[in-house]
């Protein structure tokens, strides 16, 4: 596809020019040079999203337009976020926390989620998002993975999802229920805040303490919570000023969900510390609301995700038109590889292209990405930003073998980043595993071309890719067979248009169980109760027996070469065949 | 088709794509997303089950208005054929 050229006006207009000199700089500095820092070295994530501009005179600049589900609006002032973020703090203290505790939060986007997240980011404590339509089995696993010593959530997620096994989590103490009731063993939050202070100085942490927890899934295994630190905020910095273009004053909406890694590095952090006005909207994605939103508040950057923009596509461009999309200046896309006619698409469309940007929740925030001051190469992924060096390695003796241009291979980053991942908790060896020669491991199959663009082409493992969600097929599976008919399952990603792909499942059924549509349905409705919509499979198939090797490990990997007719490659190592 | 058979038939169909709600346990202000939790992909299967068995095809700026039994009901009431 023909590529998407850059006026001079455009490039110039870019906050990363390729060519300037800051490249001379090392580029932790070049991050830090748009943060503030506190005495003696410290570095508090919180203190820079909002306190600091506060202390700079910028207490009155909006910091946040949250829209209801109903149509309401509210509007926050870096002031206001500042006092409602200390309050929680305090709160926390004043509950008897202690820094270093862990806060998880599950609810929508309301205006509590953001001042608890910079409240327990300024208290010292580590922050770790629940995706709220995640089912019960989801939220407990990483609730019991993480250690969680605080909950903030809302009456009905508590009560649907939580209270059931909530007093079997010892290490949980304090329950925080969005609004004015609670139920009696968890405390209301609206009065809770009410009643601490305002006044709160920000915890003196250091660069490598820990600040987030973020989990993803693993292949197999439980899922993996990745441990992020307060350092990590040069590159939150700098990547939403390079990447996505967050300068003060601007306005953004980040339409993904904090309950996921990019909701909260660039739907909380890297747009407060970089001092924009943010769009917060409450509801889930509906197209004329969309449309309305972007052309009613002005905005100017728009960070979104594949599915959604493949939902736009889907409404045609009659959809759009009648939208003022003028203030637009600069779209950027990320959670699964943006489809080259998407990007054309868009470009149509709304006048800009949507730029797509490649990353993990291990690598705490942008490492590739196509920029304002770049030609795009309509679906490819863009070039390494500042102080990112990518690789496409493969294996050789035991350690890595760069690849030249034009080869496929492992995507691999050189470490040592500001945001890259410390830990997976409690999973030393599975920390370890990512890195090897002197480089990390993404898991992503990937080439470069000559001009330095890299190109997706799959995942390395079995991992799947729904909606910009990455589903570990292991945790799906045991749900799975939790359902007294099933006996064994396997869970395999499918291509599908609008969403990347689906989860699909084989299973096998117990003696005496009649494969039927009635029992289909009953399965894929206990894991949709227990792992919610987002995670349960979309279709189950029923087997006489599924494909596996010598050790009696089911492969996933000859389901799906079999369900997408493609080369069973080697199965010297298959026992038993698919029946 | 009368308004019973297509609440009927618009319950029958969410409950397929999402067999964890019992037809029985919606109520007719419900949400589709907000109440029921179903996800866009949901929404998505629905609109193409929807289509398929009451021959209303619905536009992606349409729905909205069918995100309730309350709402659905008068947007296929008014669509669909005798």
């Amino acid at each position: 596809m023909s590529i998407i050229g850059k006026s001079p006006e455009e490039r110039a207009a870019a906050c990363w020019q390729p060519t300037s000199d800051a490249l001379e700089q090392p580029t932790n500095d070049l991050g830090r040079g748009l943060l503030t820092g506190l005495p003696d070295g410290s570095i508090n994530i919180g203190f820079e999203a909002v306190d600091r501009h506060v202390a700079q005179g910028h207490g009155d600049h909006t910091a946040l337009i949250w829209l209801s589900k109903e149509g309401a609006q509210q509007t926050l002032s870096y002031g206001d976020l500042a006092a409602m973020s200390s309050r929680f703090a305090n709160l926390l203290y004043d509950h008897g926390q202690q820094k270093g505790d862990r806060v998880f939060v599950a609810m929508g986007r309301r205006p509590e989620l953001y001042a608890a997240a910079l409240g327990t980011l300024k208290a010292g404590m580590v922050f770790t998002p629940l995706f709220a339509a995640f089912g019960p089995e989801p939220l407990r696993t990483r609730m019991e993975i993480g250690d969680a010593n605080v909950l903030v959530t809302t009456k009905s997620l508590y009560k649907r999802k939580i209270a059931s096994w909530r007093q079997e989590m010892t290490s949980l103490r304090l329950v925080l229920i969005v609004g004015d009731e609670a139920p009696d063993d968890c405390v209301a939050l609206a009065p809770a805040l009410q009643e601490a202070s305002t006044e709160f100085l920000a915890a003196h942490t250091q660069t490598e303490d820990p600040a987030l927890i973020h989990f993803t899934s693993g292949t197999t295994g439980r899922p993996k919570g990745a441990v992020h630190v307060h350092g990590a905020v040069q590159h939150h910095a700098l990547s939403g000023r390079y990447a996505l273009e967050l300068q003060p004053g601007v306005t953004y909406w980040c339409t993904a969900d904090p309950g996921w890694v990019t909701g909260t590095t660039y739907g909380i952090i890297s747009p407060l510390v970089n001092r924009v006005t943010m769009i917060v909207d409450e509801a889930e994605f509906n197209l004329e609301r969309w449309y309305g939103i972007v052309e009613r508040e002005r905005v100017e950057v728009w960070y979104s995700a594949p599915t959604a923009i493949r939902m736009m596509m889907r409404a045609g461009s009659e959809a759009a038109r009648g939208y003022n999309f003028s203030a637009l200046q600069f779209l950027a896309s990320v959670g699964e590889p943006l489809n080259a006619e998407a990007v054309v698409w868009s470009n149509e469309v709304f006048g800009r292209p949507f730029h797509d940007n490649w990353w993990q929740t291990e690598t705490g925030g942008i490492m590739i990405a196509n920029t304002r001051a770049h030609d795009i190469k309509p679906g490819s992924m863009g070039k390494p930003l500042p102080g990112v060096v990518a690789g496409i390695v493969e294996p050789d003796n035991g350690g890595l073998r760069e690849l030249p241009d034009g080869e496929i291979g492992e995507l691999a980053l050189r470490p040592g980043w500001p945001s890259m991942m410390r830990d997976y908790l409690h999973e030393q060896a599975r920390y370890e595993k990512c890195f090897n020669d002197g480089w990390y491991l993404s898991g992503d199959l990937a080439m470069r071309d000559s001009d330095g663009y890299f190109w997706f082409v799959g995942r390395a493992d079995d991992l799947i890719k729904t909606s910009g969600h990455l589903v570990g097929p292991f945790e799906v599976e045991s749900a799975l067979i939790e359902h007294e008919a099933v006996a064994e399952a396997a869970v395999i990603g499918i291509p599908d248009e609008t969403a990347g792909e689906i989860v699909k499942a084989f299973v096998t059924l117990n003696s005496g169980q009649t494969a039927d549509e009635e029992l289909e349905r009953d399965i894929r409705g206990l894991a949709r109760k227990r792992l919610g919509a987002a995670v349960a499979p979309r279709e189950i198939v029923f087997r006489n027996a599924l494909p596996k090797t010598r050790s009696g490990k089911i492969m996933r990997r000859l389901l799906k070469a079999r369900e997408l007719g493609l080369p069973e490659g080697d199965i010297s190592t298959l026992e038993t065949d698919e029946k | 088709m009368n308004d019973s058979e297509i609440r009927q038939a618009f319950l029958e169909e969410i409950h397929k794509i999402a067999p964890d709600i019992e037809p029985a346990d919606v109520s007719d202000d419900d949400h589709l997303q907000d109440d029921l939790e179903l996800d866009s992909m949901d929404i998505l299967n629905l609109v193409t089950a929807l289509h398929a068995r009451l021959g209303v095809s619905i536009p992606e700026t349409d729905y909205a208005q069918i995100e309730t039994p309350t709402k659905a009901l008068k947007y296929f009431a008014s669509r669909h054929g005798p």
